[in-house]
């Protein structure tokens, strides 16, 4: 990709575009968060700044997605959301409470799948569920009832009177869900409810996802740092760095904002003359940023499928084969990358640790 | 109290008493770590009770209270060790995201302390006797012994959590411990009359609260019981068990800000 796409149009950035917060499930005005980790004090007077105002909203009966890499504040705004943690200042109400001043009405109306599985591995799945209802006031036949309900649309029923230290990665990670949604919440938080599974057990959480979002009417805001996972299940997302939301919208939207797609065009034989394949799929409408480098010609197209016969029909022109044509949505690869200033593999290695405990 | 707590208190020990039952191993070394101390400590010190000045007749008597306090003190200043895991698995969290009462969490530690620290007390009272041993105090000085090993139970387990979730490493808890539990126990009473000590050695097990709990158990299980002796050792044990409890809600309370 050549450098001037990199670069950030500042005044292109879209307005987070906070709606009115008495609507929202999940509403967060800029909150900060700074961290003083112990051993870090002298490296570190003024502590790690884990959420550098960031807002949120996020609409009931949708999929959210915070996506963004390691450290850039999603689990510290999870945290706070779900009363865990108190921000420095700002401001959040989940299902119309205050975080910080109506907390156990938040915490009645939420489930969390945190990151690390909270289960207790010496008791059974059964045990664990059980306790977790009792702790929401949940009791006798109601509870039975309802723990053997999420037992057998887990496909955990045989599993049930095991100790959770036997089950599998996948089956943790279910009894994990169904942990968080024994009380009938109105909000879920999965903060990276598919790391470390396996592709099989990831699909089926996907699945999962998909399900409780659809017929269930649940709001849920979902943590990842895949972008393939942010793309299939969040209606709206937001790209999260150095904690602040750096661009958010739909996965449509935000793709759109790269307008076009991507064009790779592998030539038959090397290119003489880079001017004259530049001026030559120039003439074509819709093309633009176009570059070559060796065989391999790189543009950007409004609507790629349209433009591919005109392209190879210029390049005809001018003399040149081609060997093969490719075209890609952008991905949110891409749009990362526009935003955060750079990819989101380097953000990942680069990411400050102990933001993330 | 409100209902809430004393419910929740419930289900949180209950949780950690089930977890304790699955765990039969670490049930089974409970039970069996004190009756090698009776045997082998009995064996080996068997001719001190004849020492002149010892004032007991026979060193089993002698030494099932102190095996107890001991026993009390070594399985309990593991405590913290479960409460890292806790932490570091995400059960704490996940119970703190619950509307659960904050203090019902920290008072499970505390009940079931001290009722498996009694529970290990009655065992090992049991085995002394199987094994040949006379309590003459009777059943009020036994129940005055087992209290004050669970209360002194409960002081090392509260530490015990408070600098696991202080120090957050595992490395410093065994650290302490065993650099801790011997010389506690050899400054107290447990092994040997204090007057058969040197003196700097008496004036250090005036302070130890494992000999607090010794002095408490013996004075009352002894024939003559001096109560005022069991009173006044019990009131510093009662005063340091509030302390550790207080210290360790306090560090509760910092944890929950470190999040």
């Amino acid at each position: 990709m050549n450098t001037e796409t990199r670069t950030t149009p500042r005044g292109v950035v879209p307005d987070p575009g906070v709606p009115d917060a008495t609507d929202a499930a999940v509403h967060a005005v800029d909150l900060v968060k700074t961290y003083h980790p112990k051993g870090g004090g002298r490296a570190q007077p003024e502590g790690v700044r884990a959420l550098d105002g960031l807002s949120i909203s996020v609409e009931p009966g949708s999929v959210f997605g915070l996506l963004g890499p390691n450290g850039a504040g999603k689990s510290t705004t999870v945290k706070i959301l779900t009363t865990l943690a108190a921000a420095d200042s700002g401001s959040a109400t989940v299902a119309g409470y205050d975080v910080a001043r109506e907390p156990d009405q938040v915490r009645r109306a939420i489930g969390v799948v945190a990151q690390r599985s909270g289960a207790d591995p010496v008791a059974t799945g059964r045990d664990n569920l059980v306790l977790q209802g009792r702790l929401y006031g949940m009791r006798g036949v109601q509870l039975t009832r309802r723990i053997d309900e999420l037992l057998a649309r887990f496909e955990l029923a045989d599993a049930a009177g095991r100790q959770v230290k036997t089950y599998s990665g996948g089956m943790l990670r279910r009894l994990d869900v169904a942990i968080g949604l024994v009380h009938r919440p109105r909000v879920l938080f999965l903060d990276e409810p598919t790391t470390g599974l396996d592709p099989e057990a990831r699909t089926a959480m996907w699945e999962e996802i998909e399900r409780l979002a659809g017929a269930e009417g649940l709001t849920i805001l979902l943590t990842t740092h895949y972008l393939e996972e942010a793309d299939k299940l969040a209606a709206r997302l937001a790209i999260v760095d150095r904690g602040r939301v750096v661009v958010q919208g739909t996965p449509d939207e935000l793709k759109g904002e790269l307008r076009g797609d991507a064009l790779a065009v592998e030539l038959s034989g090397p290119a003489a003359d880079e001017l004259r394949v530049v001026g030559a799929l120039g003439s074509v409408d819709g093309v633009r940023d176009i570059t070559l480098a060796g065989r391999r010609v790189a543009a950007r197209a409004d609507d790629g499928a349209a433009a591919v016969p005109a392209v190879l029909a210029a390049l005809d022109r001018i003399g040149l084969g081609v060997a093969a044509v490719t075209v890609s949505r952008p991905s949110l690869d891409d749009v990362y990358l526009r935003y955060a200033g750079r990819s989101f593999s380097s953000a990942h290695s680069s990411a400050p640790e102990g933001a993330n405990r | 109290m409100s209902t809430a707590v004393v419910s929740d208190t419930w289900y949180m020990t209950q949780r950690q008493f089930m977890a304790f039952l699955r765990q039969p191993a670490y049930l089974i070394i409970t039970l069996i770590q004190p009756v090698i101390w009776l045997f082998l400590f009995g064996a080996l010190f068997r001719k001190v009770a004849t020492i002149p000045g010892f004032g007991s007749g026979s060193y089993l008597d002698y030494l099932v209270p102190g095996v107890i306090v001991m026993s009390a003190v070594s399985s309990n200043m593991w405590a913290g060790m479960g409460t890292l895991e806790e932490i570091e698995r995400g059960t704490l969290n996940r119970f703190l995201i619950t509307p659960v009462r904050r203090s019902a969490l920290m008072n499970a530690n505390v009940v079931m302390q001290s009722l498996t620290t009694a529970f290990q007390s009655v065992v090992i009272v049991l085995l002394g006797w199987i094994g040949g041993a006379h309590y003459p105090g009777g059943a009020p000085g036994l129940i005055v012994l087992i209290v004050a090993s669970s209360v002194l139970g409960t002081i090392f387990g509260a530490f015990s959590n408070a600098l696991g979730m202080l120090v957050r490493e595992r490395e410093s808890i065994i650290g302490i411990n065993t650099f801790l539990l011997l010389p506690l126990t050899f400054l107290s009473s447990a092994f040997m009359a204090t007057t058969l000590m040197p003196h700097w050695m008496q004036v250090v097990a005036r302070f130890n609260p494992v000999n607090w709990a010794l002095e408490a158990g013996r004075s009352a299980m002894s024939a003559h019981a001096d109560w005022w002796s069991v009173l006044s050792h019990g009131g510093w044990l009662v005063l340091l068990s509030a302390a550790a409890v207080w210290l360790s809600m306090r560090t509760f309370r910092s944890y929950q800000k470190s999040v």
